[in-house]
């Protein structure tokens, strides 16, 4: 049995589906030449056709539709050849022409597949029912005037991809793991920016709750969630509303809902009395994309590694688990570090260097791999320094802070700090009868039988070599010398 | 020969021989338009002086030997082309205050090719009409006068101005736009040639929508050669719109020349609508010997779908309207009336800024689209306007072109037909199929009405035959010689 609330009246299951609105990365805007980059002064990147003037006229931005194509592609979905734009009519100070152009009735993309994770390790598919492209609204501001609001049009036209998944989706967990998987994918596709704070991707939540074994009952639509945590709350919150309201007798109506992160919980925002009725209707003034297969195919092949590939190809090729794959794959720019840190080296070791010490590194000084001062080249040299046995790695630990401190490369700082290990027999074995000369108790002891005092002995004989002593070599020694 | 009175081809050829100039051609219409303007009401902006610096230009093309046919050529743009800094009103009171700052795709064409300005001509409000009384700034006059009356007649609509203006001989030739017969009915009205080219031939980039899927802009002239010569500059391929199509243009002037000899012409029978006239159906019938005398060849057909030509227009024109106007809201640019709160600024500014017309077809396109009754109406619309599109497919398969009436009768008066909507909608019975389907259509001056009023006859042709068509009408324009002049003209009627 997966993901239960427990009510009054004992189990419930909670049934999600998601539509996730992903802004396309693209020069300019879905229907006019009009910048369609985030920020710049207030009305700066408006062209006429964006405004809704008179006599304007939308044409197709190209490389919005490739992205849309991409994406479908990195989605395993089907792509229809032939799609169409619909107009979806009404009123709103930020929607200028007084309808948004997206595709109701013949999307760009059809069903897909996405593989998520679980944290107990199991995969999940979730469906993809379509996806298809559509304008950004403007942006209302109801605080910069007393008695007023302002309209910003920077963002009005931008393309959005709307995603929409299958209600597949059966706990908060599963939420938060789809909306981080479909970011992964178009982070890597370099299709959606994916930065949920600044807006260019959000999530309708659809949830509804259930007795096992039930038909899907009534659903509400929660509107415009902006973080992968805020997806999961409003999820639970939502389902244990609806079971409160399906256990004291009343009925859930469909409706459309805000979640406050403030409070924990959703309200309402429109019933559906108050929907609009959006008349949708075939763009007349755009004719039906018709998608090229010689430029689909070449689309395709020039479509980057995907993570779950890249994944499984990182387990096959060098040797490292299922897990550290998974962490190593999270996003593109780690991928790629990861690789040019383990070619030609032991690849584990990379693995264990760069998801342990280096992201410890990236955390502790608030750094990311592209203003980390320990580059891929110098983390790789430093492995170099542990395989060839010029250091040891305690002593690597120790020179890798010193890389995160200075940014210096690990050659020169173990030269520069006289790290290089100590493999001269007869120095060790000085400092070894050193160490038991002064502790003849301990190699009584040790004599007597008491074998866990090796380590001890060890230990002290690689403090008295500042840390440098070859262990190998310590051991051996300590071992021929306690006879 | 007077000035206002050439044709736009004699314009030309007098200019090119430098027996006149484009100034004093200009200062001519200019003078006409302020003269007679006020009465017909055919402009609702003049531009004398804009249109002398641009006369100025096109001498100095001249004089440097660059000039094309349309060069110095003065012309009357339908206000509802944006044009830059002249201000575009749609004959709405909602775009009362609107100076775009662009230049529509055709306008900007014309303007390249020398012509001359004169301003911008009335219309129905939005182009929504067919006698320009709907206008936002007053109805237009029809020049024309039944015998012995002085009854103010409509112009047709909704290119009433500029029929109008190329009539009473304020310009040589306008711009106009047709989406369900606005170049061919008013064109019939007034004695004119007026072409609704291929859909897809005319970029409507700068043209203010009425219904995008039906709208094309085409010229108005007093003969098909005039016709011919502006279709030309105002045609071709728009990266901007796209629906315009990427075409090579034609030579229209030479197409018009061409006989007719062996041309297989069509006769709707579907178009002998109940209670045709004996006049148009006689004017009908002379349209049908005249291109026999000239070699064509006369075939029966059948356009099955006819009859439903008007419903299918009134659900497909209002419903991409009520879309296409909600634009109009007051927020960024044109009227706004203040209001509570948003909504309510919203309903004072489309209340005060619209028509009772416009709003009739705002509402009648939102129900169409609406919720349980889109299946009913749109989706059969669109069903039925491919099964038209596939009678004229058919239709071309034996026929070159096809002649119809323009119009069921000639002009009538202001005030008349205005019991109710539906009569005034009948005005487009015959216009209306062609606009549906896209294909290219022709009215064309053939003859005077008992009570001295001109009549038209319509020649439809296959997308982008414009040519046959051209050559079509030029046969009927030649059999008809259509000679008769309007009483309110230029220089005073003749």
């Amino acid at each position: 049995m997966g993901y239960m609330l427990e009510g009054s009246t004992g189990a419930w299951e909670i049934v999600v589906g998601l539509e996730i609105h992903a802004q396309v990365i693209s020069k300019s805007k879905l229907f006019s030449g009009a910048s369609a980059t985030y920020g710049g002064a207030p009305n700066a990147h408006v062209s006429f056709v964006d405004a809704g003037f008179p006599g304007m006229l939308p044409v197709i931005n190209q490389e919005c539709v490739a992205q849309a194509v991409r994406t479908g592609l990195g989605l395993q979905a089907q792509i229809n050849l032939m799609s169409r734009f619909d107009r979806k009519n009404y009123f709103y100070a930020d929607l200028p022409n007084g309808y948004q152009i997206s595709q109701f009735a013949h999307p760009i993309v059809g069903t897909g597949v996405v593989e998520i994770e679980l944290q107990d390790g199991s995969i999940k598919h979730i469906g993809i029912t379509r996806l298809h492209l559509e304008q950004d609204a403007g942006k209302s501001m109801h605080d910069q005037h007393p008695s007023k609001s302002v309209i910003d049009l920077n963002r009005a036209g931008v393309a959005l991809m709307e995603i929409v998944s299958e209600p597949d989706i059966r706990s908060p967990e599963e939420a938060g793991a789809y909306v981080r998987k479909i970011r992964q994918i178009l982070r890597y596709l370099g299709t959606c920016d994916g930065n949920m704070e600044e807006g260019s991707m959000r999530a309708d939540v659809n949830v509804s709750v259930r007795k096992p074994g039930e038909a899907f009952r009534t659903r509400c639509e929660i509107k415009n969630v902006n973080s992968v945590r805020f997806v999961m709350h409003a999820v639970e919150a939502e389902a244990q509303r609806q079971i409160s309201v399906w256990e004291s007798g009343g009925e859930v109506v469909q409706e459309t809902r805000l979640y406050d992160p403030a409070r924990g919980e959703t309200r309402s925002m429109r019933s559906k009395e108050d929907a609009h009725d959006y008349r949708y209707f075939p763009e007349p003034d755009l004719l039906p994309l018709v998608l090229d297969e010689a430029w689909m195919a070449k689309l395709k092949s020039n479509l980057p590694e995907l993570p779950d590939e890249k994944r499984r190809r990182f387990c096959a090729q060098y040797g490292i688990t299922f897990y550290d794959a998974g962490v190593l794959v999270a996003d593109q720019t780690t991928a790629d570090f990861y690789e040019s840190v383990a070619k030609g080296r032991d690849a584990r070791l990379a693995a264990n260097w760069v998801s342990g010490d280096f992201f410890a590194a990236l955390n502790r000084t608030g750094t990311s791999i592209e203003t980390s001062p320990v580059s891929a080249a110098a983390l790789g040299e430093l492995l170099d320094l542990i395989g060839d046995k010029t250091i040891n790695g305690r002593i690597a630990k120790d020179v890798f802070e010193l890389m995160v401190e200075t940014g210096k490369m690990p050659g020169a700082i173990v030269e520069e700090k006289g790290l290089r290990q100590v493999t001269d027999t007869g120095a060790i074995e000085a400092a070894v009868a050193a160490v038991l000369a002064a502790n003849p108790d301990k190699v009584a002891e040790y004599k007597s039988g008491k074998d866990k005092l090796f380590g001890f002995f060890v230990g002290q004989v690689m403090k008295a070599t500042q840390g440098k002593g070859n262990p190998a070599l310590v051991n051996e020694i300590v071992k021929a010398q306690l006879g | 020969m007077s000035l206002t009175d050439l044709t736009i081809a004699q314009a030309g050829a007098k200019l090119a021989a430098k027996e006149i100039s484009a100034v004093e051609l200009t200062a001519a219409h200019n003078a006409a338009v302020a003269a007679l303007n006020p009465r017909l009401n055919a402009f609702i902006t003049t531009t004398p002086e804009f249109a002398l610096e641009q006369a100025k230009t096109a001498d100095a093309t001249i004089a440097a030997g660059k000039a094309g046919p349309l060069t110095g050529i003065p012309l009357a743009i339908k206000d509802l082309f944006c044009t830059e800094g002249v201000r575009t009103t749609a004959a709405s009171k909602i775009l009362e205050p609107f100076i775009p700052p662009y230049e529509s795709t055709v306008t900007a064409q014309l303007k390249a090719a020398g012509a001359v300005f004169l301003g911008k001509a009335n219309l129905d409000e939005f182009a929504m009409g067919s006698s320009n009384i709907t206008s936002g700034y007053g109805p237009v006059e029809n020049p024309w006068k039944r015998n012995g009356s002085d009854a103010k007649l409509v112009p047709g609509g909704s290119s009433g101005g500029s029929a109008a203006a190329v009539a009473a001989r304020m310009a040589l030739g306008a711009t106009g736009t047709d989406t369900g017969g606005s170049i061919r009915q008013p064109a019939s009205f007034t004695g004119l040639a007026g072409i609704k080219p291929t859909y897809g031939r005319c970029s409507r980039f700068g043209i203010i929508a009425f219904a995008s899927s039906l709208d094309q802009a085409g010229p108005m002239a007093r003969t098909v050669e005039d016709c011919a010569i502006m279709l030309g500059a105002m045609s071709g391929f728009d990266a901007k719109d796209s629906t315009s199509a990427e075409r090579l243009v034609p030579d229209f002037r030479a197409a018009a020349a061409r006989s007719v000899k062996g041309l297989r012409i069509g006769i709707p029978t579907e178009y002998r609508a109940d209670g045709m006239s004996t006049e148009i159906a006689a004017l009908w019938e002379k349209g049908v010997a005249w291109l026999r005398e000239q070699g064509a060849e006369i075939v029966d057909i059948s356009l099955p779908h006819t009859k439903y030509g008007l419903p299918v227009y009134y659900i497909v024109a209002p419903a991409e309207a009520s879309s296409n106007l909600a634009r109009y809201d007051g927020v960024r640019f044109g009227k706004r009336v203040d209001g509570e709160d948003l909504i309510d600024m919203y309903e004072r500014t489309r209340a005060a800024g619209f028509g009772a017309e416009v709003k009739r077809r705002i509402m009648i396109g939102t129900y169409v689209l609406s919720h349980g009754y889109y299946d009913a109406y749109y989706l059969r619309a669109q069903k039925i306007r491919a099964l038209m599109l596939r009678d004229f497919t058919l239709a071309f398969d034996k026929v070159d072109a096809i002649l119809t009436p323009t119009a069921p009768s000639a002009a009538f008066g202001l005030g008349e037909k205005m019991a109710d909507p539906v009569t005034m909608y009948l005005n487009d019975v015959f216009t209306v199929p062609a606009s549906l389907a896209g294909v290219p259509a022709m009215s064309v001056p053939a003859g005077l009405s008992a009570e001295g009023l001109p009549l038209g006859l319509q020649i439809i042709g296959k997308h982008f035959d414009e040519e046959t068509v051209l050559a079509v009408s030029a046969a009927i324009e030649r059999a008809a010689n259509f000679t008769a002049k309007p009483s309110l003209m230029a220089g005073g009627a003749n």
